[in-house]
């Protein structure tokens, strides 16, 4: 019974006059639209950010390149090319282990190998930058005819076919033979190899994209072929791009150490991650200076292992699957 | 099934002789000093033209390559320059092979026996420190350079166990050390691709379906889950062909062994024209006869492939 009464007298409670009058109509209102306000690269951020490990080596990763691009005018920083001389015998100050002088030792032709490591660092980085930028313009231009023109679709897949069977490190290192060693042949050389992977990537996924009802609907509206790919289906991609690009930054650092090592890398006057590994493997019989080839294999390894890590956490993020 | 197997290979073949062609014309773009050798130095430049043009380089590019592919039907790859002064390609290759093809097959036989069980296990205990170490291991060994894990591992560990740090044909012991090299990066890539399917297959519904119906876990993993998970992997066998060839090329020249792949970087270092044309193109045969097979074994192992329609791109 009390049961009963307590429902009345709420339902007494709530209800007042207001609720007995008609609504007004509001022309303004009415007008007005659901607004969410769900930006992508904040979500994608948002996410990111969570996970902390990726975190933390992108700051190292800002860091390392930061400190590479100012490190040549910090003060006390020695060339990476000059030979230096042992000032007490007057001959080159070859191996010396590291001292206060020369904090990771010197080469085994009197060269500072701190700021060699480092010099080397900036090469190979900008090495991998720009393999992975035109990789990427190359790759997803091909990628994105390759999936969308029904007309170019035979030939692509049957060059892709013929391409794919060719094993990468034989044309890289046919190309570094002819092309001669330079920065330049160097890039050229991985980027001849390295955008079949992101086309087909691209094309695998556009693929499946261009016959949804948005695009149909679209095409059916007049939209254009290019704002179709450009505004339809390349922001779908944007998470396997990033991951693509983040890892031809590694893959690249590690062909140009491959090139080193078989002798089509860059000459020694132009220091460079593979180069500085390759002096080190020369010396490694003796323990005592595996110095020169431990200093430069952890800085490729942290590089590396971030730009990997980066990159996938980053895949995850940008995906909206994942957004809240 | 057998057309499709037909067909594949007719495509392989195409890709070959497509190939061989390329690799041809890029190759006559190489420095000419590769054909002449030590003897270079001491050649008038006359000298120098009537040698190349005894070789057949002054002939027009067709004829050459029409040369060339007789010759290469009657098994002559040409003579060595620099490498082993007039030594017939075919013969200093013919010596390397077999060491090549031992390590090879030992390295992927030894990726598959380790990779796929580690995959497996990861998945089994996913989110736990089993799975966390091997995904350290899988993105260390993917994301480092190989270079770099291979000399540590020949610097340290030889050190470390008081190992000859070199191959030396009559001590097993030096066998060890190459092998496991060589097998690292394909057991990352099996494990990962491994884990990978299993994580798929377990999240479907006929697993819940299993599960619901009091299905043995252990029945779960071994009769549904695993027997998916093991048609994409067939896949990987071309691409573990692929890695172990690369990886032949720093492994055998870093503990001396006397394969083709350390071939390779001697003779790249010593201009060696005719010694690097012919690896080029055997390694590029290699590549071509793995994915032909990887294609054949994946149409093998999975019934729902179609066979003869269309292209398919993986």
């Amino acid at each position: 019974m009390g049961l009963y009464s307590e429902e009345i007298r709420n339902i007494t409670d709530k209800s007042s006059k207001q609720l007995f009058e008609f609504a007004v109509a509001d022309e303004n209102n009415a007008e007005k639209i659901g607004y969410s306000n769900y930006s992508y690269w904040r979500s994608t951020w948002k996410s990111f950010l969570k996970n902390k490990v990726a975190v933390s080596l992108l700051i190292l990763v800002i860091a390392i390149v930061l400190f590479v691009l100012i490190q040549p005018y910090l003060p006390n920083q020695k060339s990476p090319t000059e030979i230096y001389l042992d000032p007490e015998t007057g001959y080159q100050a070859r191996n010396v282990p590291p001292n206060e002088e020369f904090w990771f030792g010197t080469n085994s032709i009197g060269q500072d190998l701190w700021s060699r490591i480092w010099a080397g660092t900036r090469t190979s980085l900008f090495i991998g930058v720009v393999v992975a930028i035109v990789e990427a313009i190359i790759g997803i231009t091909i990628g994105a005819l390759w999936g969308y023109s029904r007309k170019l679709e035979a030939p692509l897949t049957h060059a892709y076919n013929v391409i794919e069977n060719i094993p990468t490190t034989i044309v890289l290192i046919l190309m570094s033979l002819i092309l001669r060693p330079s920065i330049t042949t160097i890039i050229v050389a991985m980027c001849i190899t390295g955008w079949v992977e992101m086309a087909r990537f691209i094309r695998n996924q556009i693929v499946i994209l261009r016959d949804r009802e948005y695009n149909l609907a679209s095409r059916t509206l007049g939209t254009p072929s290019y704002r179709i790919i450009l505004k339809n289906l390349l922001p779908y991609l944007i998470s396997i791009i990033m991951l693509r690009m983040s890892l031809a930054v590694p893959y690249a650092i590690g062909a140009e150490v491959f090139l080193t090592y078989i002798g089509l890398g860059l000459p020694v006057s132009e220091p460079s991650l593979g180069n500085l590994i390759n002096e080190g493997r020369v010396l490694m019989m003796s323990p005592d200076l595996r110095y020169q080839l431990l200093f430069p294999s952890i800085v490729l390894s942290v590089i590396t292992i971030s730009f990997y890590i980066i990159g996938n956490s980053f895949a995850d993020a940008a995906d909206p699957k994942n957004h809240v | 099934m057998l057309g499709y197997i037909v067909k594949r290979l007719l495509q392989s073949v195409v890709t070959l002789f497509v190939i061989i062609t390329v690799v041809f014309f890029l190759l006559r773009l190489l420095p000419e000093e590769g054909y002449l050798g030590a003897a270079a130095d001491k050649m008038t430049p006359e000298q120098q033209e009537v040698y190349l043009t005894n070789l057949g380089l002054r002939d027009p590019i067709l004829v050459q390559l029409g040369n060339f592919y007789l010759d290469l039907l009657r098994g002559d790859l040409g003579k060595s320059i620099t490498y082993r002064t007039d030594v017939p390609v075919i013969d200093i290759i013919a010596d390397k092979i077999v060491y090549s093809f031992a390590f090879g097959v030992a390295a992927v036989a030894l990726s598959i026996i380790v990779g796929v069980p580690l995959g497996i296990f990861m998945a089994q205990f996913k989110g736990r420190w089993l799975d966390r170490l091997g995904t350290g291991y899988i993105v260390f060994i993917v994301a480092v350079p190989s270079m770099v894990y291979y000399l540590l591992i020949q610097v340290y560990i030889t050190d470390f166990l008081n190992l000859p740090m070199l191959f030396n044909e009559d001590k097993p012991i030096t066998w060890v050390l190459p092998l496991i090299s060589l097998s690292l990066g394909p057991i990352a890539s099996y494990a990962m691709w491994m884990r990978r399917y299993m994580v798929d297959e377990l999240n479907k519904d006929y697993i819940k379906l299993a599960r619901a119906k009091g299905v043995k876990e252990r029945t779960i993993m071994f009769r549904h889950v695993m027997r998916n998970a093991f048609i994409p992997l067939a896949q990987y066998l071309p691409a573990t062909i692929l890695l172990t060839i690369t990886g032949s090329i720093y492994i055998e020249s870093l503990y001396s062994i006397p394969g083709m792949g350390g071939l390779l970087v001697d003779a790249i270092q010593r201009q060696d024209n005719p010694v690097v044309q012919a690896l080029v193109l055997l390694f590029s045969s290699l590549g071509i006869i793995g994915l032909f097979l990887g294609d054949v074994a994946m149409a093998l192992v999975d019934p729902r492939i179609k066979f003869g329609k269309g292209e398919s791109v993986r």
